[in-house]
């Protein structure tokens, strides 16, 4: 029963929306050869209780991907943003 | 005996003028509209209306609400047959049929009412002591006995007629309890322009206030209130409607009964409808629940609570008993022990306390109530009804007639709702009782279920919790109607439930689960003291009624076992839903062929004047095969395989999934996501291609096709084709940002047929005038976009599924239709045939193509003999793990096919291979994993994943289904049985 604030559509029921997994673990780079690497990025995970950043698609909806930040303990939905956008502010940075 | 001869001839909220009949277990009885069947029941002077669960004693009314344990009756009959329904909250409709449950061969005399006597064998923990260890066995025998002396009512095993419907709402403020304290947050929330929505369980609003005598100050305030509330545009009362979760972000699950207090739903009206509302600020206003008292016997019929009695009395006109005994701990019995005796009844308070407030006792003793200080019931007497009791009190016991026992053992709130998201209720030692705690900003409790029990209080608190809900100062309170309900929690950690004197007889804490004090104190003994054990090893508080009437009386008679007191023995967890939900309700309109969204394609209306059998594919309905072609799938699909072979054959391809990819960095995109490269494809080309995931394992494959220098149309398989498209966009989203690419889902704008076999050249020559087939022009993985002579925009792709000749025909999915058509028309000369998805297996199952059956998501390239694919020459999504060691062992299952010695065997998908002659035990070698007939090879064959794969090739092993008991000698084969070459592509 969450609502999550879609930054095209605006605040939406979650039924729109589709999990992509935690959106804090950094995609190693096509060239990257160490199999540890990638074995890190596919397999290992944190459990956070409290605020985590995570993947949602609004496949019922503009189709975008976003990061959400929500929290485990109390399923608050915090900020949202496109994930495209948090990519060019990491590279910026 | 004269009908409705309990039924006062005044007063009460029923309506006299519209007379009810209705039949309990045969029975005809009559009732008035307003009446529930208890009500109705009673008015008969019926209190016995059910036997036990356990050990088949005769239960009767104690309630007037959910909080019902025992009278749970069977509804209507047929198709419409519900069990488990309490009788206090089904409203008399015409006609209505109940019947009494768990007995036989009927309520008055139980043939297992010797469970009863036997009790001794049945403790708590019984199925566990019973059926453990070295006796487990005999469960199997005694399961069915068991289950059948064991039980509650039975469901009707034939389809609902009826229809649900689920609906979303949106308010500022949701109330949900419309009882004084809720009535007056509503209010107050409503003048000050909010959308209010309130929420009320029964089919009457005012909770409490009901058994208020109707005409009563409290009524007058009832009414106006009711009055204002549903003048007013912004409010929405909804009643009959139980809130049963409260969720996270503010959602309420409530489930409305919109016409079960009709015979039949009204044409186009639901049956029940699921409410998901989303409110901004929720004020909960649940009240509070009595609790009863322990005393041997304590469970026969005519034994209830005390503010049942006022609430038959004083809302129904019932009389539920004439010669009365009143037990209680606290104040709040006397007003009913007043109103009662004024009506007539011959009353006598039994009140364990000693030292009583003259001011509250005055009303009943100037109605004529006789009053015993210090004196309490040791235990009941009688069997279907309540005949007398025994009292002991300071001049010693003696007993005393009676037909009706009330009991009020103090007040529970109900706190169910505002601790379902975890938050647990504390308790407050001055009022006796845990009150909610711990609620975040946006929920607020007013009234009894905050331990505000008296109504001035109540009316003050929802006023001002209304207000604050509102977002305004709400300013003085709305003037509070008088009352005479004494406030009736306990004082200050009075903890006395009755002292049980179990040589009395049984006394009972849990009257729906049957556990008694003695099953309460047997876990003790053995161990299970936390409550969380104690509810689990004796089943209290658990069934239909979740222990309102039970739970809080066990907690203080273990906090008394334990030596503690009860905030350290706390309470068990509440969870959704607050009363029973029928699963009908639940799943609304989803049900049947609308569980889920079906897809069509566009010829679907052609497929089924053609008489095609459809089957599920993922979310379509797809042609399974042709009814005219045959009178079975075999006989059908058979006879379209040939056809496809010798001959020519269509079928619709419309389900492929369709991603179309463009922008300057296609090429290099589809680089990253396929195995193979897509570079140096030229235009007018189309290439098979697969695709991995991150941990290297086969994600999905297909034909993507080269349109232009930075255009390409991606075809995915039907069943992966959401999940391909929503990776593609993850991909250019979350990891490759800088790639100039857009990817658009073309699924549904494209209509595609497919035409195989030797003629289909020929077919869509004569189909498609104007459209050069010639294999110069369109060679095989060629593609091309076209529009026939009289305009009719096709793009043909020259791909084969079959290993036949072949074309796959895209036109515009609104041109589906006629394209059909006309490929059907030119066909006809030569004899095509449609072919549906048995056929199409079939045909690739000959040729060794892998899907979904093989690509399962759990092999590797190299598993589905693709290795060959990835040249080594670029990086793609999943390069690196698909090198992990495990990956590349010898004994990965790999893709083989398989042919019986006796080729006439038919093999079974999803069996097992063992090596030849070997034990069956455990999961063998390998498993199959499709199988068909080949019409070419008049055998039959299967594609298998074994052990080794090729290198096994030529040896003999057994393809086991022990479901079937079946064995029998496979050869290892080539999973190509056909054209290995694939010359056929060009014949």
């Amino acid at each position: 029963m969450l609502r999550i604030n879609c930054p095209f559509c605006g605040l939406r029921d979650h039924h729109e929306f589709t999990y992509g997994g935690d959106a804090t673990v950094e995609r190693p780079a096509l060239s990257e050869r160490s199999m540890e690497a990638w074995y890190q990025y596919v397999f290992v995970r944190t459990n956070p209780a409290g605020w985590m950043q995570e993947y949602w698609q609004h496949t019922g909806g503009c189709r975008a991907w976003l990061v959400v930040e929500r929290n485990t303990r109390t399923h608050e939905i915090g900020a949202t943003h496109l994930a495209r956008d948090r990519i060019t502010e990491v590279d910026r940075g | 005996m004269a009908e409705q001869f309990m039924r006062l001839p005044h007063g009460g909220r029923v309506d006299r003028d519209n007379p009810r009949r209705f039949r309990f277990d045969g029975d005809e009885f009559q009732g008035l509209a307003g009446d529930t069947l208890a009500s109705a029941l009673l008015a008969n002077g019926v209190h016995l209306t059910g036997r036990s669960f356990k050990l088949h004693r005769p239960r009767g009314i104690v309630s007037a609400g959910v909080e019902e344990p025992n009278a749970l009756l069977t509804l209507r009959s047929h198709s419409r047959t519900e069990p488990n329904i309490p009788a206090t909250m089904a409203e008399l409709c015409d006609g209505l049929q109940a019947k009494s449950q768990n007995r036989w061969p009927r309520l008055a005399f139980d043939a297992l009412a010797i469970n009863d006597l036997a009790s001794r064998f049945l403790p708590a923990g019984f199925y566990y002591k019973t059926f453990m260890g070295p006796t487990r066995g005999a469960w199997m025998y005694y399961e069915p006995w068991i289950r059948r002396a064991a039980g509650l009512g039975k469901p009707t095993h034939t389809a609902d007629p009826d229809r649900y419907e689920r609906e979303h709402a949106f308010c500022d403020v949701l109330v949900v309890g419309c009882g004084a304290a809720g009535l007056a947050a509503a209010l107050a929330a409503a003048r000050a322009g909010r959308r209010v929505f309130v929420l009320e369980q029964h089919a009457v609003a005012g909770g409490q206030l009901l058994s208020e005598p109707a005409d009563s100050n409290a009524e007058q305030w009832r009414r106006a209130c009711l009055d204002e509330l549903t003048a007013q545009p912004n409010v929405t009362l909804l009643l009959r409607t139980t809130a049963f979760g409260l969720y996270d972000g503010g959602v309420v699950g409530a489930v409305e009964r919109v016409s079960d207090h009709l015979p039949v739903p009204p044409a186009d009206t639901p049956r029940q409808r699921t409410w998901n509302l989303h409110a901004e600020r929720i004020v909960l206003a649940t009240g509070a629940t009595e609790r009863p008292l322990l005393f041997g016997n304590n469970d026969r019929p005519g034994i209830m609570l005390a503010e049942a009695a006022r609430r038959y009395l004083n809302h129904f006109a019932v009389l539920p008993g004439r010669r009365i005994v009143v037990q209680t701990n606290n104040d709040s019995a006397y007003a009913a022990a007043a109103e009662l005796a004024a009506a007539g009844a011959n009353v006598h308070v039994a009140d364990t306390r000693a030292n009583l407030d003259d001011t509250v006792i005055q009303p009943a003793a100037a109605a004529g109530a006789t009053i015993a200080p210090a004196s309490r019931i040791d235990s009941a007497q009688g069997y279907l009804r309540v005949e007398g009791v025994t009292l002991h009190g300071p001049d010693g016991r003696h007993k005393r007639r009676c037909d009706l026992v009330c009991v009020a053992g103090g007040w529970s709130p109900n706190v169910h709702l505002a601790a379902q998201r975890g938050e647990r209720p504390t308790y407050r030692c001055d009022l006796g009782a845990f009150v909610p705690a711990g609620l975040p900003d946006d929920i607020a409790t007013a009234g009894a279920v905050a331990g505000t029990l008296a109504t001035a209080d109540a009316v003050a608190e929802g006023w001002r919790v209304g207000g604050e809900a509102a977002g305004t100062d709400a300013g003085e309170a709305i003037a509070a109607p008088t009352t005479a309900a004494a406030p009736g929690y306990l004082a200050a950690n009075n903890t006395d439930v009755g002292e049980p004197r179990p040589q009395q007889g049984k006394v009972f804490v849990d009257w729906q689960n049957d556990v008694s004090v003695k099953d309460v104190e047997l876990a003790w003994r053995e161990g299970y003291r936390s409550v969380e054990h104690l509810k689990r090893y004796t089943t209290l508080g658990m069934g239909t009624d979740q222990g309102r009437t039970s739970n809080i009386n066990a907690l203080k008679l273990m906090a008394s076992l334990r030596g503690q007191d009860i905030p350290t023995t706390g309470t068990t967890t509440f969870r959704p839903p607050f009363t029973p939900v029928a699963l009908g309700a639940l799943a609304g309109r989803r049900a049947g062929p609308h569980f889920r969204a079906q897809r069509c394609t566009p010829m679907y209306d052609l497929h089924c004047e053609r008489d095609a059998a459809f089957v599920t594919a993922g979310a379509w309905l797809r042609p399974w095969y042709y009814r005219t072609h045959g009178h079975d799938v075999d006989t059908a699909s058979i006879h379209e395989m040939r056809a496809v072979r010798e001959n020519v054959g269509m079928v619709d391809a419309s389900t492929l999934g369709k991603i179309d990819v463009q922008g300057p960095d296609a090429a290099a995109f589809l680089d990253r996501v396929y195995v193979n490269g897509w570079r140096k494809l030229p235009v007018g080309r189309c290439r098979y291609g697969a695709m991995l995931r991150d941990d290297g394992f086969v994600l999905d494959d297909g034909t993507t096709s080269r349109l232009g220098e930075n255009h390409y149309f991606m075809t995915t398989t039907t069943g992966e084709a959401a999940v391909v498209m929503s990776w593609l966009e993850y991909l250019l989203e979350t990891a490759w940002p800088e790639l100039r690419v857009h990817v658009t889902s073309v699924t549904d704008q494209w209509a595609a047929i497919a035409v195989a076999g030797p003629n289909s050249k020929r077919v869509l020559e004569a189909a498609l005038s104007g459209v050069d087939l010639d294999d110069g022009e369109l060679p095989p993985m060629g593609v091309r976009d076209d529009v026939c002579g009289d305009g009719l925009p096709v793009r043909l792709l020259r791909v084969s599924f079959s290993g036949e000749r072949a074309y796959e025909v895209y036109t515009p999915a609104g041109y589906g239709d006629a394209l059909w058509r006309r490929i059907e028309a030119a066909g006809a000369d030569f004899g095509i045939t449609a072919y549906g998805l048995e056929a199409l297996g079939g045909l690739r199952i000959e040729k060794g193509h892998p899907i979904a059956s093989e690509i399962d998501g759990r092999t590797t390239l190299e598993d589905i003999g693709l290795g060959a694919m990835d040249r080594g020459h670029k990086r793609f999504v999943g390069d690196v793990l698909r090198h992990r060691p495990a990956l590349a062992a010898a004994d990965r299952r790999r893709l083989v096919g398989l042919k019986p010695i006796d080729p006439r065997q038919p093999l079974r998908a999803g069996g097992l291979v063992f090596p030849n002659s070997a034990r069956v035990e455990g999961h063998g070698i390998g498993h199959i994993t499709s199988v068909t007939w080949s019409v070419e090879l008049q055998t039959h064959v299967a594609l298998a994943l074994v052990e080794g794969g090729r290198e096994r090739e030529g040896d003999i092993v057994d393809a086991v289904s022990p479901v079937h008991d079946e064995r029998l000698q496979v050869e290892i084969v080539s999973p190509v049985f056909i054209d290995p070459e694939g010359s056929r592509l060009h014949a």
